[in-house]
């Protein structure tokens, strides 16, 4: 009984763990340095020393915000408009929009970008935002086209208008699975975004890539081991946010 | 009073419904009988427009059914269908306000209309009300499901084997429920079935569907007594018809003068199920008793036999 508590709990007390190493890194990361020290060479700075990692971690996770927040209104108002009966003929033709934003690397992205929108955020937030849409617009996709059916037909039988079935049953539905889609775009996205800082956008990756040009060791650890703890926090909390919300649809109890 | 004139419905080459004309009495049952693919559910969802005919005229009350937009004219009809498709994300409560949430019902009266049709299918509002439609048995989403239906008050309730996923005894049960809140209330109730038992039970007349056309629209013994066709015929069921003419009756309406032995059988049974209780138990007579318990005479062998004979 007592091996089977804690097997239950500690799940949530490593995250609970990881969540406080985290924040305390970020605030006092000098608290570390002896850690680190062992992985530098010649006096090297152990602890990145060319801005806070507090706000390095605080743009970082806006840029994924702003991206993702601008994916999702477009990935799901483009799921809306193509699964509407005036939408279907543009299935094809979103769905390989979609799939080119995906396909195309983001480096690439960068490098086209910059010459027309100048370094910084910019590029970064634009090639951010073509790589996240098509998880949530393949989920939205498939949230919206596998609604149960006889839900569907009590809505249009009870006089709902296309506009009420969307946003009374169709969204509500599919908002797990949408949630899915979103999830997996934010890991992604947070990955992604330390490249911006090859075109001086300021994130995370801006520490990453100072350890490879001083052959610095402790700078690379850093700045990866910030934006891992983030991607797994993230990734858990939008789990659970799912798992309620798939509850709340009275879907499952998984 | 619901008018159909005249209705087709083609896909493409398909005729699914070929120039259906009926005409269904206020405050009525009339039952849609027919295969998978004769058409039935396609009639049945013309007439709130969830499918446009592709020639014909629907009138309700005299008003051709396109005088309104398809979605207005849905919330003035209900409309229940099997596995009772209840949003699996509302409260019982707010699912059964569905269509009076539309219509902009103010919240007392919303209220009360919900509590009311609870209290009716004998769900108590206080402790189902806030449940979620997976919390409930297959019997209860069916009743809420009718319910909903019912909740503004419409004139008219469309219903697609409404019972199709039920068990026998609960079907039973939610087939009395229907036929006393059809009494209550007076809707026109048009339902869509396979099943020739519940038509005959259901229905104050009865339409048989095949292959898109009407066959045959007639009172219930009409239909056992003189089908129209050998479809009708083998939908009936040569061997089960004097029992459904029998299943007709009221055992009331069968009494004769004279008492008999054993445990009497109220008045309102089926005289089917006296047949089956003097069968069963060998005997020649039983006694009948009225609803307040006074004995009534008896029922015999020979007289119900006699009623199950084919009228002239």
């Amino acid at each position: 009984m007592k091996e089977a508590g804690l097997k239950a709990w500690l799940p949530s007390l490593l995250r609970l763990v990881l969540v406080v190493l985290l924040i305390a890194f970020v605030t006092n990361p000098d608290w570390f340095e002896p850690l680190l020290k062992p992985l530098t060479e010649n006096n090297a700075p152990v602890i990145y020393n060319q801005g806070s990692l507090l706000s390095l971690t605080l743009l970082h996770l806006r840029t994924v915000l702003i991206a993702t927040v601008a994916a999702t209104i477009v990935a799901v108002a483009l799921a809306i408009l193509v699964t509407r009966p005036a939408g279907v003929e543009f299935l094809p033709l979103s769905r390989s929009l979609v799939n080119i934003g995906q396909t195309f690397p983001p480096v690439a992205v960068l490098a086209l970008a910059v010459p027309a929108v100048g370094f910084g955020e910019k590029p970064t937030l634009i090639a951010l935002f073509l790589y996240g849409l098509l998880p949530i617009f393949e989920n939205a996709l498939t949230g919206l086209t596998t609604l149960p059916v006889n839900v569907v037909e009590a809505a249009r039988g009870a006089g709902m208008t296309g506009w009420q079935r969307l946003v009374k049953v169709e969204l509500p539905l599919s908002a797990p699975i949408i949630l899915g889609g979103i999830r997996l775009s934010v890991v992604i996205s947070l990955a992604t975004a330390t490249i911006g800082s090859t075109v001086a956008a300021r994130t995370l990756g801006e520490v990453i890539i100072a350890g490879l040009l001083s052959n610095n060791l402790a700078f690379i650890l850093q700045g990866g081991l910030i934006v891992a703890a983030l991607a797994v926090l993230i990734y858990d909390g939008l789990s659970a946010i799912e798992r309620y919300t798939a509850r709340r649809m009275g879907q499952g109890t998984a | 009073m619901i008018e159909i004139e005249g209705i087709t419905k083609r896909y493409d080459a398909t005729t699914v419904v070929d120039d259906v004309s009926m005409v269904i009495e206020p405050r009525t049952i009339a039952v849609i009988v027919g295969t998978s693919g004769s058409g039935k559910t396609t009639l049945l969802r013309m007439i709130n427009r969830l499918v446009e005919p592709t020639a014909g005229v629907i009138k309700l009350d005299g008003a051709d059914n396109r005088s309104l937009p398809g979605y207005e004219l849905r919330r003035s009809i209900g409309y229940a269908i099997q596995g009772h498709g209840l949003f699996p994300h509302r409260t019982v409560a707010q699912n059964i306000a569905t269509v009076p949430v539309l219509l902009g019902w103010d919240k007392a009266r919303i209220k009360a209309r919900v509590d009311e049709l609870m209290t009716l299918y004998q769900l108590d509002p206080q402790a189902f009300g806030p449940r979620y439609p997976h919390e409930l048995s297959g019997g209860q989403q069916q009743r809420v499901g009718v319910a909903r239906a019912l909740a503004a008050e419409p004139n008219v309730l469309l219903m697609d084997e409404p019972f199709g996923a039920l068990d026998p005894i609960i079907r039973n049960k939610a087939q009395e429920d229907l036929l006393a809140i059809q009494k209550r209330f007076g809707t026109t109730i048009i339902l869509v079935t396979h099943d020739m038992e519940e038509a005959v039970h259901m229905g104050d007349k009865i339409a048989v569907m095949d292959a898109g056309k009407l066959v045959q629209y007639a009172k219930p013994a009409e239909i056992l007594a003189r089908p129209a066709s050998a479809f009708v015929e083998s939908l009936v069921g040569a061997s089960e018809k004097p029992f459904r003419l029998l299943s007709l009756g009221r055992v009331r309406d069968a009494v004769e003068k004279g008492g008999a032995e054993g445990e009497a059988i109220p008045g309102d049974a089926s005289q089917r199920d006296a047949l089956a209780e003097l069968l069963w138990s060998g005997r020649p007579a039983l006694p009948v008793k009225g609803a307040d318990g006074k004995p009534l005479g008896r029922v015999t062998v020979d007289g119900l036999v006699k009623r199950a004979a084919r009228p002239a």
